[in-house]
């Protein structure tokens, strides 16, 4: 089993904290989040919507929106607190040392500058580089990321492309600093499927040619599954597990992974849970069984202002009882990582 | 570009016929003609005067008949004469004109600039002192009348202070020319133009920082604080651009209306313009006259419009013409 935190992280999330600022006081969407990422590694930050997710890969980049912010923790990036930081000196390592990527391609670029000026700008404002040297890194950066016919691209406008294209657009500005680490905020959600096949592969030679550390968040698991590392599975602004993701596919420990894994269409993902994984190669030797239903978690996210004292869960889980109700399950060591679930590991060891 | 220019050329006949048709019959509705009005001036007229004088100015035809004449000396860009004044009316308008033009031009000018720079300022200091100070500035021009602030200006500026003139266009008693004429007609167009650009100024300054707030909140700008893009370059490049759109917009409908506010001013200002010459043709039931200078603002208005279009494909990539 490996170490779920790497030797020498090149970003190390401790205790994270956020809350939004409401009338009644603060209400905390994400508690006590810690996690890091290792040269080269890509980590995918799993979830429901609502789970905080997002709301973790801007605080990465000290981007909270108001009326959310940052309320304890630290985001250290190749050793340095970001949270401590002003906004003059995070504006220096925004785009250079951690950049990102996010969900909806067609409003994340400025209809009214051409996509080569965008990128441009994101090598301009860091380095003392003319113009002309700009031009040529980014019509590489352009056909790094596989945009044909660099020089046309350069000069137009991103109405003119295709949702798959923008994003591409977007990784090329999201690389053009080389940065250490890469958010990449639902990047393939907006985008067809066999697209979003593309930009994924994309994103992992990427990492793999530089070594860029990646945070993937997604609230799709299979879609991740064969380019992830390691999974970490969010409930309701609390890490629930964090796991290698071979093992937590073979054998997930937190029940709301379960039911996750459980919920995914069969075939989408690469390693499937043990039981599963026999059953499909029994409908294998069987053409012409009918497809299972997909198992749904029954019941919702518990609202912000209405989380139950003990362990978020609970009113979802199977396997609740009065102290999920009381207490809130600390994260302990489980195989290849961390779970915090109280009855994890009653079945067969963990 | 072309095939869009010939398409709008085709619209504005007919828009153009429209304002026509519009424009006449309106004005026909209006009790009292030009006849009635001289007959009234000059005391008592028998109701054989009254007869001779609308043969004479063919205010005796069928109304289509007058309209259809209207028309074909429009076709010939003939606008007919005012008998009032006893010139013909493409002559007095092209008298006045300038001096609207004039006035209009830089109120609007002065409106834009400072109406924008306030709006932006307010927008980049939202929620702050600078922001809540211009707010309430701008209210008070929206809200003030326009002739109010005319008058004030005139006894601040030219009365107590003595700075600038009370009204008109050049200085009478000095026979000026060249520079010295320019500099004349200057020092007399700030109070005029100042008083007509600030109820605008109040709108665009408004409007700018709504535009600018609305801009803010785009997923491109978090885009560009997540490249790490300076705040002051967000602002002039990736916000700036973008919220100027919907000035543009008010902008066209706005030159459409300035010049009923012209009259006001021009009336306060006694600035030699079109709007006192519509204002007085219209006591005057100087129908020619009005008709005339209705249609010449139409035809403003229509190409104001067009060169609105224009800027808007200059300023956003997304809309093409054609």
């Amino acid at each position: 089993m490996s170490d779920p935190i790497p030797a020498d992280p090149v970003l190390a999330v401790d205790g994270l904290s956020i809350a939004f600022q409401t009338r009644r006081g603060l209400l905390p969407a994400v508690r006590d989040l810690s996690f890091s990422v290792g040269r080269g590694e890509m980590l995918a930050i799993v979830g429901e919507s609502g789970c905080g997710k997002s709301l973790t890969a801007l605080a990465l980049l000290g981007l909270v929106p108001t009326p959310g912010r940052v309320t304890g923790g630290a985001v250290r990036l190749e050793g340095r607190n970001l949270l401590a930081l002003d906004e003059a000196a995070l504006r220096h390592v925004r785009g250079a040392r951690i950049s990102m990527i996010f969900q909806e391609p067609m409003t994340a670029l400025n209809p009214v500058l051409t996509v080569g000026e965008q990128i441009m700008e994101a090598i301009l404002e860091h380095e003392p580089v003319s113009r002309k040297a700009a031009r040529e890194r980014t019509l590489a950066l352009l056909e790094r990321v596989r945009i044909p016919d660099p020089a046309r691209r350069f000069a137009e406008y991103p109405h003119r492309m295709s949702g798959g294209m923008r994003q591409r657009v977007m990784i090329a500005m999201a690389l053009a600093g080389a940065p250490a680490v890469l958010v990449a905020d639902e990047p393939t959600t907006a985008l067809d499927v066999t697209i979003q096949a593309q930009i994924l592969s994309l994103i992992d030679e990427l990492r793999r040619e530089q070594g860029t550390a990646v945070v993937f968040i997604t609230h799709d698991l299979g879609v991740v599954s064969r380019y992830v590392d390691r999974v970490l599975v969010m409930y309701a602004g609390r890490k629930v597990e964090e796991r290698d993701t071979r093992d937590l596919f073979a054998d997930p420990f937190h029940p709301y992974t379960q039911g996750l894994i459980a919920a995914q269409p069969r075939g989408l993902i690469a390693a499937q849970p043990r039981g599963l994984a026999a059953r499909s190669q029994a409908d294998a030797r069987l053409p012409g069984v009918a497809r299972e239903r997909l198992t749904e978690i029954p019941g919702t996210v518990p609202a912000l202002a209405a989380m139950p004292p003990g362990c978020a869960f609970a009113p979802r889980c199977p396997l609740a009882d009065d102290l999920c109700a009381r207490t809130v399950p600390p994260p302990r060591p489980a195989g290849s990582g961390l779970v915090a679930c109280h009855h994890a590991g009653e079945s067969h060891a963990i | 570009m072309l095939t869009y220019l010939r398409r709008s050329a085709a619209q504005l006949v007919f828009v153009l016929l429209g304002i026509a048709l519009i424009n006449f019959f309106l004005l026909h509705l209006a009790p009292g003609d030009a006849a009635q009005v001289l007959a009234g001036e000059s005391g008592a007229a028998t109701p054989e005067y009254m007869e001779a004088l609308r043969r004479q100015f063919g205010l005796d035809q069928p109304l289509y008949i007058q309209f259809l004449r209207y028309l074909g000396n429009l076709a010939t860009f003939d606008l007919g004469y005012s008998f009032r004044q006893s010139l013909p009316v493409s002559e007095l308008i092209l008298q006045r004109l300038p001096a609207t033009l004039l006035l209009m031009g830089t109120a609007i000018g002065f409106a834009l600039v400072a109406g924008c720079s306030l709006g932006f300022l307010a927008a980049r200091r939202a929620g702050k002192l600078t922001d809540t100070v211009i707010s309430i500035v701008a209210l008070l021009f929206y809200a003030t009348p326009v002739f109010w602030v005319g008058i004030m200006l005139i006894v601040v500026f030219s009365v107590i202070l003595d700075w600038l003139p009370v009204g008109g266009m050049t200085s009478v008693e000095a026979n000026l020319s060249g520079l010295a004429l320019v500099g004349d007609v200057a020092l007399h167009l700030v109070l005029p133009a100042v008083t007509l650009g600030l109820f605008y100024l109040a709108i665009y300054a408004r409007l700018m920082r709504a535009a600018m707030l609305e801009v803010y909140g785009q997923d491109f700008v978090r885009t560009a604080r997540a490249k790490g893009v300076r705040p002051r370059r967000i602002a002039w490049r990736h916000v700036l651009r973008n919220a100027l759109l919907p000035i543009v917009t008010t902008l066209g409908v706005q030159l459409g209306s300035i010049l009923g506010g012209a009259v006001l001013v021009e009336t306060v200002f006694s600035w030699p313009g079109l709007g006192r010459l519509a204002f007085s043709a219209l006591f005057q039931r100087d129908l020619n006259l009005l008709l005339g200078i209705l249609f010449c603002s139409s035809v403003v208005v229509v190409l104001v419009n067009i060169a609105v279009d224009l800027v808007y494909t200059l300023l956003d990539p997304r809309i093409e013409l054609g």
